[in-house]
């Protein structure tokens, strides 16, 4: 297998994890191969105890493989050690998490800074300035910068988060059950500004439980025992503006009903 | 990761918990503030000490007459009779040296006025205001030809004016010192007491050689002081004198000692080094103290913010950012602790020095010294808190309630 021959954003190549908690050993990924091409809006599903989380946070490049080959941008990463890991998260992937994980007590525009502390270039603090609120405009909250996470909706810190992760320009984007927290309309607007980060080229994975969210994806791997059973395009795919449209117009239906 | 953006995240966290940061610094604030007040009150004690040596002239070679000797019964310098007022002259001519002054004492019961007192009576030469730094209030000091003539002129401290004359003005009024009619020509200024707790303007001054002549008929003098040109060539003045003394007087067994002010003064600010010294255990035990609270508190701080940890690890912080972040934080909280400790001391040490009337002096050193060891406080004990948050795992990290 050569890396360098095609231009996957992700290959990965008979991937296992294996736990060693006390006695037994989890075998919570068995063998997963896979390629993400760039452009790529794909959703990983699965029953809890699937692996589907395990296989997140190695993409992400939290979690070393046991076994196997993940190449990243044509970077074999699966040989890494902590802190060349750290470097890869910060400049090549950007992270969406249920629980939106902002810091508290920060204002939105320094949660959306925080990556570029950590960029090995130093930026420049004007330059980092432009950069968070750029960031912002883009997910819509270039207004709220200054309001600290408790003065934000659900739907709005999952924005500054989104805000964060693209703040570095990451060839990837993972969101770990993004919606999981959400109402259902917030959730499409959510699934709204992926499908247009998506349309601007950025490849998106998304862990999710939920079928109508996964269907506002372009591909669907589902999971079960650590090992892919089945890989295939979404047919009758959602568009989120179409959808809160129609939601629009039912909640107008019955008002006026 | 910068070291300006650490600070202001540490700055932050700290800020967050007011109360428990104040809690935190306490420690190093007792501390620090206990040494620095001492310190200062020591180094004001200090200070006092060197300003009355100082005031008894400050580049002054004093040299005493010898160890007096007698059936085998040695008495101790000043005991035999070996200065004489020829030494005196001889010393005048040495290098450096600027004022010479033959001293005679003697306590003499002195009378004006129909009053009467016991003070002491000094024969010195007209130099001995300039030897011993000390300015003539009012009226003038006697002069050489005073001297040459015997005169029977005096001039007298603060304390003597005011047994004798209260409420008048002393200055060509007459005292008697043995029946013997001596004019008043000035009174010195007020001095005050000295280190041993003498009161320094309890004295009458007159020619030495009226004194030797007219009061005591003594050949011999107490002790020569003897000013040098600065505190630079003291030693050369003082082994100069030495030398010439010897050759004088021809004598075996040296029958003179020579001592200078640096001397003296070290001898009188020997006790509050040894006070300095003990103040260095107590700091570093209550600064030691300080640490304990500090390192408790980090570590609190670091299971709290696991979370934190996990999301700025996510985001591609390196083991290194965080254990800086930390680090720092800790050193911050130490460095403000000791800030608040000088202050307090030296605020301290101001409030006792004005209710006491006395001085304090914080010297620049103990400040560096206070500072310096709090951010060393710092480091230790936020080294091992901040070395635990950056080996935490990512996920863990995340993951964690």
């Amino acid at each position: 297998m050569d890396p360098v021959s095609n231009n996957a954003v992700i290959r990965l190549a008979d991937l296992h994890k294996v736990y060693h908690t006390g006695e037994v050993d989890v075998h919570a990924v068995r063998g997963v191969s896979l390629e993400i091409l760039p452009g790529e809006f794909i959703a990983i599903m699965g029953s809890s105890g699937s692996g589907k989380s395990t296989l997140m946070n190695m993409i992400g490049c939290l979690d070393p493989p046991t076994e196997g080959n993940y190449w990243l941008d044509g970077t074999d990463v699966s040989t890494l050690d902590r802190d060349e890991l750290a470097d890869i998260r910060n400049q090549k992937i950007g992270f969406v998490f249920q629980g939106f994980n902002l810091l508290s007590r920060t204002s939105a525009l320094e949660n959306v800074e925080m990556p570029m502390l950590y960029n090995h270039q130093r930026i420049p603090s004007h330059e980092q300035l432009e950069r968070a609120t750029r960031s912002l405009e883009i997910v819509g909250l270039a207004k709220r910068a200054d309001h600290h996470p408790n003065q934000l909706s659900g739907g709005q810190q999952q924005r500054v988060a989104i805000a964060r992760a693209l703040v570095n320009q990451p060839s990837l984007l993972l969101a770990d059950e993004p919606t999981g927290n959400l109402d259902s309309q917030t959730s499409i607007e959510i699934m709204g500004v992926f499908q247009k980060l998506n349309d601007q080229g950025i490849t998106i994975v998304m862990v999710t439980h939920e079928l109508d969210i996964a269907r506002y994806t372009k591909r669907m791997v589902v999971l079960r025992d650590g090992k892919i059973v089945t890989d295939e395009s979404v047919r009758d795919r959602l568009n989120a503006e179409k959808e809160l449209e129609k939601l629009k117009q039912e909640q107008q239906a019955v008002k006026l009903a | 990761m910068r070291i300006l953006a650490s600070i202001k995240i540490a700055l932050r966290a700290l800020r967050r918990n007011k109360m428990r940061s104040l809690l935190t610094m306490l420690g190093i604030i007792i501390g620090v503030g206990a040494v620095i007040g001492l310190v200062s009150l020591t180094g004001g004690a200090t200070k006092q000490v060197e300003d009355q040596v100082s005031s008894l002239g400050e580049s002054i070679v004093t040299v005493f007459s010898g160890n007096f000797t007698s059936g085998g019964m040695r008495g101790g310098w000043g005991s035999a009779p070996t200065l004489t007022v020829e030494d005196t002259k001889a010393i005048t001519s040495i290098q450096n040296v600027v004022a010479v002054s033959p001293e005679v004492r003697d306590r003499e019961q002195v009378l004006a006025n129909g009053l009467n007192w016991n003070t002491q009576v000094m024969g010195e030469s007209p130099d001995y205001p300039q030897i011993r730094n000390w300015p003539i209030g009012s009226g003038s000091m006697f002069g050489d030809q005073d001297v040459r003539s015997l005169a029977k002129v005096a001039v007298i401290g603060q304390t003597v004016v005011d047994e004798l004359f209260p409420g008048e003005d002393p200055v060509g009024q007459t005292i008697r010192i043995r029946n013997l009619p001596f004019k008043i020509v000035g009174v010195l200024a007020p001095k005050g007491f000295n280190l041993f707790g003498q009161d320094q303007d309890d004295i009458v001054v007159v020619p030495y050689t009226s004194h030797m002549h007219r009061i005591t008929a003594r050949t011999f003098v107490n002790d020569i002081l003897v000013e040098a040109a600065s505190d630079q060539v003291i030693d050369q003045v003082q082994n100069d004198i030495q030398d010439l003394l010897l050759a004088r007087h021809r004598s075996k067994e040296q029958d003179f000692t020579v001592r200078n002010q640096v001397e003296l003064m070290e001898m009188a600010t020997k006790s509050s080094q040894e006070m300095e010294f003990l103040l260095v255990g107590v700091a570093a035990v209550s600064l030691a103290v300080g640490g304990i609270g500090i390192m408790n508190i980090m570590l609190v701080s670091v299971t709290e913010r696991t979370r934190e940890i996990g999301i700025r690890m996510a985001v591609g912080a390196r083991a290194a950012d965080i254990l800086i972040q930390f680090l720092i934080e800790a050193v911050t909280l130490s460095l403000i602790g000791g800030t608040i400790g000088i202050i307090l001391g030296m605020a301290f040490s101001l409030t006792v020095a004005y209710l006491k009337d006395m001085p304090a002096v914080t010297p620049f050193f103990w400040i560096a010294i206070a500072f310096a060891s709090s951010g060393l406080v710092g480091i230790c004990s936020g080294f091992y808190p901040a070395w635990k948050a950056s080996k935490l795992d990512p996920i863990d990290a995340l993951r964690y309630e």
